[in-house]
């Protein structure tokens, strides 16, 4: 099959065949039912796996406040600049919300990082994070945004704000802004033939040697 | 409900146990000689072409965790229907000791997700106790096997280079794609320190072989299953033609139970579960292929047991289900500081390395037997979940766009700025070794628990030796090396003795064999080198079950190597009316 070729083929052709299917067997009991795993696969997902994801979505975990809170963080860590959207347009506080059902371990530090931080912000300015000024807010992320000059008595707000980082980038990275802003160009058909010349002349290499 | 064992009137010439590399190789060559096949597999169909179950080119975005792997082990877009732990189908350890076992239930079985490394075991591969007295020798040599192996070669594909390594035969080679820059640094690097880097060996198809399938598109998701056919996996490259024959029945969701045996002791079909509907059924045929990977295999072996075979089918010698081992595995990564601000092009290039490194010491004397193979991952790959974590690790170590070094972690447009500038700067690498087969770690039936459907179920009993840890050591010196080689810094500190220098938990690199080992003498093995029982010459097990030592290259190849001689073993011996 020529290149060009496989490409136009890609998705058409499938295989048929014979397969003795539970269809045709008669008399099943309706408690026995098929696990939902076994069958209906659509869009690379089985009807188990679609039914758990749209559980999972549908469910609420973070209060409004929480929410907001979320958002307003993620928009200091992953700001937009004049270019590219941040982690707003990226709709990262939503993936948070779900990330976070679908991975219990993160719900604790998560909820309870939050409560930490409205607690600090309380103890040094009298209010919640989200009612602070910019400039209250930003004193408070700088005491816990940078691990190794934070003071000890931060630690926790420390752990909780690389978790939050880590997720504001892993949310924002994994959208189309976030690979636009990367420059990922790649999860296409092509033809690799190779280090394009200029990159392996910046490098001093070369493919003869 | 009545409940019953339904069977079924047609008497098959074959039934065949699974449907991954043995199974599957089995089924075509046996139905394209004209033989009736059942094909029993436990999981559902797949077709990696049928839009309803493609994943690959999918945008991270499209998986609402992006690709994590909160479900399925390697993410939601892998094509692995399975895992190390499977709902209602347990297993257990014995002892304090670890084994952790990958099962995909699925048409294909694992080979729809695996790395499609297909090395050949080299003469020495075969006969290593001549070399160290450990373990045992194969009953049979390269020389056997190299027919099978470029057969295998042609049908299926394979990329890769000729390179005159004695125990790394070439095969039958398409062009291998060119290296990615990481892997042009790891090349110049392997120069320096006399450590060989040679194009790796892959069944990915970078030239067409025939017009059932596409040739590869590059776009690195072997694991996602290809919808163009352009790399192996049995479902599409074994499966789909030998159910064109016409000669193969399909039995999806069937969990085999049980190998019937006659008064005589002779296999005369194959009980099974039909998931579906939790009905029994039998298939009778005339012969009986296993092939549901080493350890189910022995399991269904075990769990066989009649008046004629009171320790299981094939276990009078009690020798099934030990010697159980997989690949020892550790790794390291680095950091690749001249590789900062790269400019950007698609990198993806195949799914896996386009180099790596074969074991290379097989001259020198050494503290451990055996060796290892070095694979190699890096470049600017397509971000999926855990991209960017750690960033605080990162930024305060080393300087930023601005060639100033700054204080870890932070907010805000500098630290947006940072991850694109480490971006495609960093690279991984994972030894693959040969652990040695021993009789202590083994797989059994467990005397008190068995699976939703009733089947008993395996216990594990494993333990790495003194041989295992030193490879994994000698590993971790050999990976700074080669990043010191290549100007990089390793990442994080070296794992040491605490954690057995990084070896993995035995089964997590998925390549368990040896539990239905090859060999001459019936007191010592279960099989004889065509992978005929020896206690019922109508059985047959063509999974990694019959290896008597794994080498450090990946079963696959060997796999469907073993598994097209036995099947034309079969065929010559029904020829022959010894069947």
């Amino acid at each position: 099959m020529k290149r060009r070729d496989t490409l136009k083929a890609i998705s058409l052709g499938t295989i048929t065949a014979t397969v003795v299917g539970t269809e045709a067997k008669a008399d099943v009991p309706k408690k026995a039912e098929a696990p939902l795993s076994l069958s209906d696969f659509k869009n690379g997902k089985s009807a188990a796996e679609r039914v758990r994801d749209a559980k999972i979505a549908a469910e609420v975990f973070f209060t409004p406040h929480e929410k907001q809170t979320i958002s307003v963080l993620a928009n200091y860590i992953i700001p937009p600049d004049g270019q590219h959207g941040g982690a707003l347009e990226a709709k990262v506080p939503d993936f948070i919300e779900f990330i976070v059902k679908d991975m219990t371990q993160h719900q604790t530090p998560m909820r309870g990082g939050l409560s930490w931080l409205d607690t600090q912000c309380l103890k040094q300015f009298g209010k919640k994070f989200v009612t602070c000024t910019k400039s209250e807010q930003t004193k408070m992320l700088d005491q816990i945004a940078y691990p190794e000059q934070a003071k000890p008595e931060m630690s926790q707000g420390v752990a909780f704000f690389n978790l939050m980082r880590n997720l504001t980038a892993t949310g924002y990275f994994t959208t189309q802004i976030g690979f636009n802003y990367l420059g990922y160009v790649g999860n296409r058909p092509n033809n690799w033939e190779g280090v394009p010349p200029e990159v392996l002349k910046q490098y001093g290499l070369s493919y003869d040697s | 409900m009545s409940f019953q064992i339904k069977e079924q009137p047609t008497v098959y010439d074959v039934c065949i146990v699974g449907s991954g590399a043995g199974g599957g190789m089995a089924a075509k060559v046996l139905a394209e000689s004209g033989a009736k096949v059942a094909l029993l597999e436990a999981g559902p169909w797949y077709d990696p072409a049928d839009p309803k179950y493609i994943t690959q080119l999918k945008n991270p975005w499209e998986s609402p965790r992006r690709g994590a792997s909160t479900h399925r082990p390697f993410g939601d877009f892998d094509a692995a229907w399975g895992g190390w732990e499977l709902e209602g189908e347990p297993y257990t350890r014995k002892s304090g000791t670890q084994f952790d076992w990958f099962r995909s239930r699925m048409l294909g079985g694992r080979t729809n997700h695996w790395g499609r490394i297909s090395l050949r075991f080299g003469p020495l591969d075969f006969k290593r106790k001549d070399v160290d007295g450990l373990g045992d020798n194969w009953p049979i040599g390269y020389e056997d096997v190299k027919p099978y192996y470029d057969k295998v070669d042609r049908l299926v594909g394979i990329f890769g280079s000729v390179e005159n390594i004695p125990n790394e035969p070439d095969g039958i080679f398409l062009p291998p794609p060119k290296p990615r820059l990481h892997e042009l640094f790891l090349k110049k690097a392997g120069k320096k320190i006399n450590i060989p880097v040679i194009p790796s060996r892959l069944s990915i198809l970078t030239k067409p072989i025939n017009n059932e399938r596409g040739q590869c598109f590059y776009c690195s998701q072997c694991s996602r299953g290809c919808q163009a056919y352009a790399d192996f996996s049995s479902s599409s490259v074994l499966v789909k033609p030998a159910v064109k024959t016409g000669n193969v029945t399909v039995f999806t969701n069937a969990m085999a139970r049980e190998v019937i045996t006659n008064q005589d002791g002779i296999a005369t079909g194959v009980s099974y579960v039909d998931k579906q509907n939790l009905q029994e059924y039998t298939v009778r045929a005339k012969i009986v292929v296993l092939a549901a990977s080493a350890c189910e295999s022995a399991r269904l072996l075990m769990n066989s047991k009649s008046s004629r075979h009171t320790k299981g089918l094939g276990n009078s010698s009690g020798v099934l289900g030990k010697y159980l081992h997989d690949s020892t595995g550790a790794g390291r990564s680095a950091f690749l500081p001249h590789l900062v601000d790269r400019k950007r092009y698609n990198e993806d290039g195949v799914g896996g390395m386009h180099v790596y490194t074969p074991w290379w010491l097989n001259d020198k004397k050494l503290d451990f037997p055996r060796g290892y193979h070095i694979e190699y991952g890096g470049g600017m790959g397509m971000p999926g979940y855990g991209f960017g974590f750690g960033m605080e690790n990162m930024n305060g170590k080393y300087p930023g766009k601005d060639g100033n070094k700054k204080p870890a972690g932070g907010y805000g447009l500098s630290l947006k700025e940072d991850y694109r500038h480490f971006y495609g700067a960093n690279f991984g690498m994972a030894g693959r070794g040969e652990a040695i087969a021993r009789e202590d770690n083994y797989c059994e039936i467990d005397p008190n628990m068995v699976d939703k459907y009733g089947i008993p179920v395996l216990r594990f009993n494993y333990k790495w030796s003194e041989h295992e840890i030193k490879q994994a050591k000698h590993m971790q010196d050999t990976f700074e090396e080669i990043i010191t080689a290549m100007g990089g810094i390793p990442t994080g500190p070296k794992p040491g003795p605490e954690s057995n220098y990084g070896l993995a938990a035995p089964g997590r690199i998925i390549h368990e064999v040896g539990t239905t080992r090859m060999g001459d003498d019936p007191s010592k093995s279960v099989t004889n080198r065509y992978s005929q029982l020896h206690d019922a010459r109508n059985v047959f097990v063509v999974d990694a079950g019959t290896f008597v030592s794994q080498a450090d290259k990946n079963p696959t190849w060997t796999i469907l190597a073993l598994s097209m001689r036995a099947s034309e073993y079969i065929i010559d011996q029904r020829k022959k009316a010894n069947l």
